[in-house]
């Protein structure tokens, strides 16, 4: 590994994650949208916990839940499918070609990817909170930071790995992704504490690291109610987090070079519309 | 002879939106896609039902948010399905310039292609409130179902859905990969204040003054009062619209309805005449 290679794939990943970073936010209007449609949903649950009379730590799990969504949807949409996109328009020939490694355009991805949904999904939290009027107890920043940091890197390290596999969905790509939608949320908890659905249920969804990331913040935001909807206890999530972190970044890498291989077999790899 | 080749236009369209839809699916992933995703999305509302009720699902409440956000399916759907004609051909297949040049009702193109749409929709709809009613108790009583009620409601509803979608068509000719974010926007508006999961009477009162113009909100009463009416009679005032006789409901749907057609067709009419213009018909911005 040589400083010059190195360098190059540093670039790679600035290059890449460029216009995410500031293409994404020259378009205000996405911006809007980013922020607002998230609101919606969560204001709608929120109300139904308010004619309910329910206790407001619940609607500070769905504002929670909401703002997290916008991870979850640009690991679907701007991850996992980006590689296929990329194939439809002609640029997946340009990067196979390019004398960088993949892991590189990955990275980049998931760096620009995670830099302006934090933008997005922190104003649409903030913008939540204050609406409802919901206190959040901020008493251990660390291990919050920490829970945050890890979730996401596990979580963007997901995305990688889907971003190779998506390539053999072809078409199928839009159904997958809009199949992982609800049933996601549903399945990691978003709206509703993950020990609902059962040990089992929650310990199957929990290899989706959004589902003990957003457990794990829901119990450090409200340490005295929030513990009795946890399914484990946060320093557990942050370990088995932090192993997911290894986990899927090292299948992303093999995936990758399976469907590198792959592709080379068939010499279809870059094909489009199929 | 204008009305045959219509027929044949909407057919076509609807028959290129069932390929594009499923056939291009491997079948299993398709029939799971269309039963999963809406029971799915569902139970969320369940789940968070339960945590606060432990596990009791009997109230006219749960019946009440269980169907609204069934039907809710139609709003988004529709919507989504008539808007996404020309975000999808022109971005995606880039098709949007032959079939725009073709001798055909352009209208009827666009609506052929929603047209599956609505009816895949229709599949999930069913679905969701079968398994609500076998398996969770919601409150519909197949011989108390008020029949003429729930299908004026719905023939009304979901061709207001399709006007406004028209709309919402023209305006996506317009705008670069904001299709979706103008569909679920609007979609996300009527979920808040048109009564979809929780009565209008929780929001605070200038919200209801809004709910109370969306034809969203006398749709999802409207349907309502057929499918469960008992439900609704035992929410009584709670949904905000029970001084609204069944016969002032279908006028105002029949009101909404022309009144949206001309504002619809007019926004379409001045979006593509803007479009042309500006040479955006066959605009592509790296879908």
């Amino acid at each position: 590994m040589t400083e010059t290679w190195l360098l190059r794939n540093l670039r790679a990943v600035r290059g890449r994650a460029y216009p995410r970073i500031v293409g994404a936010n020259r378009e205000l209007s996405w911006v809007f949208f980013d922020v607002t449609l998230p609101l919606l949903t969560v204001a709608a649950y929120a109300y139904i916990y308010k004619f309910m009379n329910a206790p407001s730590e619940l609607i500070g799990f769905v504002i929670l839940g909401g703002a997290m969504t916008a991870f979850w949807l640009n690991i679907l949409w701007s991850m996992a499918s980006q590689l296929y996109w990329e194939k439809e328009t002609g640029n997946l020939s340009l990067f196979m070609i390019a004398p960088i490694s993949r892991m590189s355009i990955l990275a980049g991805m998931a760096v620009g990817g995670l830099f302006f949904t934090t933008l997005r999904a922190a104003s649409t939290m903030i913008i939540g909170v204050v609406v409802f009027g919901i206190a959040l107890d901020m008493s251990q920043p660390l291990m919050l930071i920490s829970v945050f940091v890890v979730t996401m890197i596990a979580l963007y390290g997901m995305g990688m790995m889907f971003a190779s596999l998506y390539l053999m969905f072809g078409r199928e790509a839009y159904h997958v992704s809009n199949l992982m939608t609800e049933p996601i949320y549903l399945a990691s908890g978003f709206y509703f504490p993950v020990k609902l659905l059962g040990f089992w249920a929650a310990a199957g969804a929990s290899i989706i690291p959004i589902t003990l990331g957003l457990d794990a913040l829901r119990q450090l935001f409200y340490p005295v109610t929030g513990t009795q909807y946890q399914f484990l206890s946060a320093d557990i999530e942050l370990a088995i987090l932090a192993v997911l972190c290894l986990v899927f970044i090292l299948l992303s890498k093999l995936s990758l070079d399976y469907m590198e291989k792959l592709g080379k077999q068939t010499g279809r790899l870059t094909l489009r519309w199929q | 002879m204008a009305v045959r080749d219509d027929l044949r236009t909407f057919k076509n369209a609807a028959w290129l939106g069932w390929q594009m839809e499923a056939n291009w699916t491997d079948p299993f992933l398709f029939a799971t896609y269309s039963v999963v995703k809406p029971i799915a999305g569902t139970l969320i509302l369940v789940f968070m039902y339960v945590v606060i009720t432990q596990g009791d699902t009997g109230g006219a409440f749960f019946s009440f948010m269980y169907v609204g956000n069934a039907m809710y399916m139609f709003v988004a759907d529709v919507l989504f399905g008539v808007t996404w004609v020309i975000h999808d051909d022109r971005e995606h297949y880039m098709t949007l310039k032959q079939v725009y040049i073709a001798p055909i009702n352009f209208y009827t193109y666009i609506f052929g292609r929603a047209a599956i749409k609505i009816a895949i929709t229709t599949v999930g709809v069913i679905l969701t409130l079968v398994f609500g009613v076998l398996v969770l108790g919601v409150g519909i009583d197949v011989g108390a179902i008020d029949w003429p009620m729930l299908a004026a409601s719905l023939v009304l509803g979901l061709s207001c859905l399709c006007i406004m979608g028209l709309a919402l068509g023209g305006v996506s000719f317009l705008t670069a990969k904001h299709g979706e974010g103008i569909n679920e926007g609007v979609a996300g508006v009527f979920y808040v204040l048109s009564g979809v999961i929780f009565p209008i009477t929780v929001l605070p009162p200038w919200a209801q003054g809004i709910s109370k113009v969306l034809p969203v909100t006398y749709w999802m009463e409207g349907v309502r009062r057929g499918l469960e009416p008992g439900v609704v009679s035992e929410l009584g005032g709670q949904t905000g619209l029970a001084g609204f006789s069944d016969l002032t409901l279908i006028l105002v749907l029949v009101a909404s309805s022309i009144a949206f057609l001309f504002i619809s067709l007019a926004i379409f009419k001045a979006a593509d005449r803007a479009a042309r213009r500006k040479g955006k018909v066959d605009w592509t911005t790296t879908y």
